[in-house]
């Protein structure tokens, strides 16, 4: 890790009180984002993966508990009073969700949603702001600009649509961008644009930037550091080759065999896995992912691992039977 | 407007696509979702249907089953044409071909438990046997591997999304049909689930002795089920071929296209930078001749004049292209 960290989640857990009983879907996770990098949070649906960004960016449902500290920028955005969080959001820290059908307001035109941030937060007059708009719906590569400004959302098809969210979430020069899920509601050669504009952008304005996703193909080449997250917890943390090439958490080896490879024969059976995660109301004693997995042995039942670090820098991993150790499991 | 296409033809075909187009209209405007498409998939075969969104992959799949009626064009199952039948006759040739959708949890009646979900085709083709019944739902569900004391009883609300698509397949098998349209049927589960999905329609096809179409966007996911590909793009089919030598070897440039764009989960494997340029056109107003050419790297005015039919370039592999990357133009 470079430099000391702009953001960093420091013992968060969310607890959300359902009808069925306490929900914890995040639980005690402690990450960090440097200057300029990049992190992968990789998970499956009902990881948490989603509930910690949220946390991150401090928009949690009401019921929602948190604890813990979210560190950016040297203040504790969960201590931070409401008018300057606000500030906050939109400015240094921006966010890109799914569905930008969602993210963007129906009724607005593209260009008062994008001069109407510009000036909120850039305190720009309307014709700088009108300027600024259409350079930044030019930097993410929506042609005629100008005409764009005048359409609405259900004008523009996805791909379009995302640019606009992203255009948007870039306006302010922000110092964290979160992408949660940018690209799972896009065709997969509008995929591959997105990622690409995100990439660019990010290394032109040495932006930090989190990419929530449940695909690890997504992060494997355009992240410095990926952290797995399952049942709410993270059980695996490492620089993006290390995790890939060195994993040792059977979860994200599982994971990473069940994906369909490109090169493989046709009719291979999948390495899938069993079962399904556990009901996040019903925490267990052991490890969560012990009922599902394939070298689980009795201490995986009756203990949580914690996260621990390997031996290689910036690693760590909750596993008793970890992959590719003397102690664990032979690879 | 449309000129017959040449098209891989098979010895015994289960389904026969000929010159296939439906329309829709929107306002005033004609949606043109698939614009003379031909195929054919043989008896026990799965073909992989693999297009983004909107190009036409679904409607086909559903102007197959006369859900969507044709415009023009043959669609002959077991050499009856579907096109021109109605009624009860067509009802009792789609007992011999189901479909599985996309979203499980919507496509099961919420209100309605399994064991009447999945007994309800049964009811409808006329197995008046309740036992007999009971019985054909209790195998059909052990077989997509669910108790069926556990779940018969229960409502969709109780399973999760794979566990759903588990009782949508065991309620599309439970006619013992030949034929099964899956579109997208692993599109809205998560990675670990999908696998077993996949694994699971693999088993049934085997132990059914099914012949399938499966429909999706994900290239991967298509190769590791399907026997052949075809490619599609904006109504009309680009290539067709077997699994393997499609991926290996593709003809179309949208083909390479789709496949440089599948995000490979290998840190060494760099992300090529923007292979695809451009989003596809609307349907509504399809580009003159090739389709695809808006956003081809190789198209020129030839790809503008002429609309491009589908040949063979290697065998069993054809492509509608005036520029293939294999084989002489």
């Amino acid at each position: 890790m470079t430099g000391p960290a702009l953001l960093s989640v420091e013992g968060v857990s969310v607890n959300l009180p359902t009808p069925r009983g306490n929900l914890r879907a995040v639980d005690r996770v402690d990450l960090s984002v440097g200057a300029g990098r990049t992190l992968g949070i990789v998970g499956e649906s009902g990881c948490g993966k989603t509930m910690l960004s949220r946390a991150i960016l401090q928009l949690l449902p009401k019921k929602a508990m948190l604890s813990g500290r979210v560190m950016f920028d040297g203040q504790d955005l969960v201590r931070l009073d409401r008018e300057r969080l606000r500030k906050l959001r939109g400015r240094s820290l921006a966010v890109v969700f799914q569905d930008p059908m969602t993210s963007l307001n129906p009724v607005l035109t593209i260009g008062t949603q994008l001069i109407e941030t510009l000036q909120e937060h850039l305190e720009l007059d309307g014709q700088a702001a009108k300027l600024r708009s259409i350079e930044l719906l030019t930097a993410v590569g929506i042609p005629a600009p100008e005409q764009r400004l005048m359409q609405y959302p259900h004008q523009l098809s996805g791909g379009m649509r995302q640019r606009v969210a992203i255009a948007i979430a870039l306006s302010c020069e922000p110092k964290l961008l979160i992408a949660d899920e940018p690209t799972t509601a896009l065709d997969v050669t509008i995929q591959a644009q997105i990622l690409d504009l995100l990439a660019r952008e990010q290394r032109r304005r040495h932006m930090a930037m989190i990419i929530i996703t449940h695909d690890l193909g997504v992060v494997a080449g355009r992240t410095d550091e990926v952290a797995v997250m399952y049942a709410g917890r993270v059980v695996e943390r490492a620089p993006t080759h290390d995790l890939f090439k060195r994993m040792r958490m059977p979860y994200t080896e599982a994971l990473l065999a069940a994906i369909p490879k490109i090169d493989a024969k046709p009719h291979t059976p999948l390495p899938a896995i069993s079962g399904r995660p556990p009901d996040p109301t019903r925490p267990l004693k052991g490890c969560s992912f012990s009922p599902r997995c394939r070298y689980a042995w009795a201490q995986c039942q009756i203990e949580k691992p914690r996260l621990e670090d390997a031996d290689s820098p910036g690693h760590q991993y909750a596993c008793f039977r970890p992959l590719n150790t003397v102690a664990g499991v032979p690879a | 407007m449309m000129q017959p296409v040449s098209q891989p033809v098979s010895d015994d075909p289960l389904l026969r696509v000929e010159n296939l187009v439906v329309e829709y209209p929107v306002g005033n405007k004609t949606v043109h979702a698939v614009s003379g498409v031909s195929l054919d998939i043989a008896r026990g075969e799965t073909l992989g249907l693999v297009g983004e969104s909107g190009c036409g992959k679904s409607t086909l799949g559903r102007a197959v089953l006369q859900l969507r009626r044709p415009v023009s064009g043959k669609v002959l199952f077991d050499g009856q044409d579907l096109t021109e039948m109605q009624g009860d006759t067509l009802r009792r040739i789609r007992r011999r071909v189901q479909l599985i959708f996309q979203d499980p949890i919507a496509s099961l009646n919420p209100r309605r438990r399994i064991g009447d979900i999945i007994a309800e085709p049964l009811v409808i083709s006329g197995v008046r046997d309740a036992k007999k019944r009971e019985q054909l739902v209790h195998d059909v569900l052990g077989a997509v591997g669910l108790d069926p004391q556990l779940v018969i009883g229960r409502l969709p609300h109780e399973f999760s999304g794979g566990q759903c698509q588990r009782i949508c397949i065991a309620r599309a098998l439970v006619l013992n049909p030949e034929f099964i349209i899956c579109d997208e049927p692993v599109s809205a589960l998560d990675v670990s689930i999908r696998a077993q999905i996949l694994n699971l329609l693999e088993e049934m096809k085997a132990r059914y002795g099914l012949t399938l179409l499966f429909i999706a966007h994900d290239l991967a996911v298509v190769k590791a089920v399907s026997d052949r590909v075809a490619v599609m793009y904006l109504g009309r089919l680009c290539e067709v071929g077997p699994s393997e030598q499609l991926f290996a070897q593709p003809a179309h440039p949208y083909t390479a296209l789709l496949i440089e764009a599948i995000p490979v989960p290998d840190p060494d494997v760099r992300p090529a930078e923007s292979v695809a340029v451009g989003e596809p056109p609307s349907p509504i107003a399809p580009p003159s001749g090739c389709r695809f050419r808006t956003r081809c790297p190789r198209a020129d005015q030839r790809c503008s004049d002429e609309v491009p039919e589908l040949r063979e370039v290697a065998p069993g592999q054809f492509v509608a292209c005036h520029h293939p990357l294999i084989g002489a133009a």
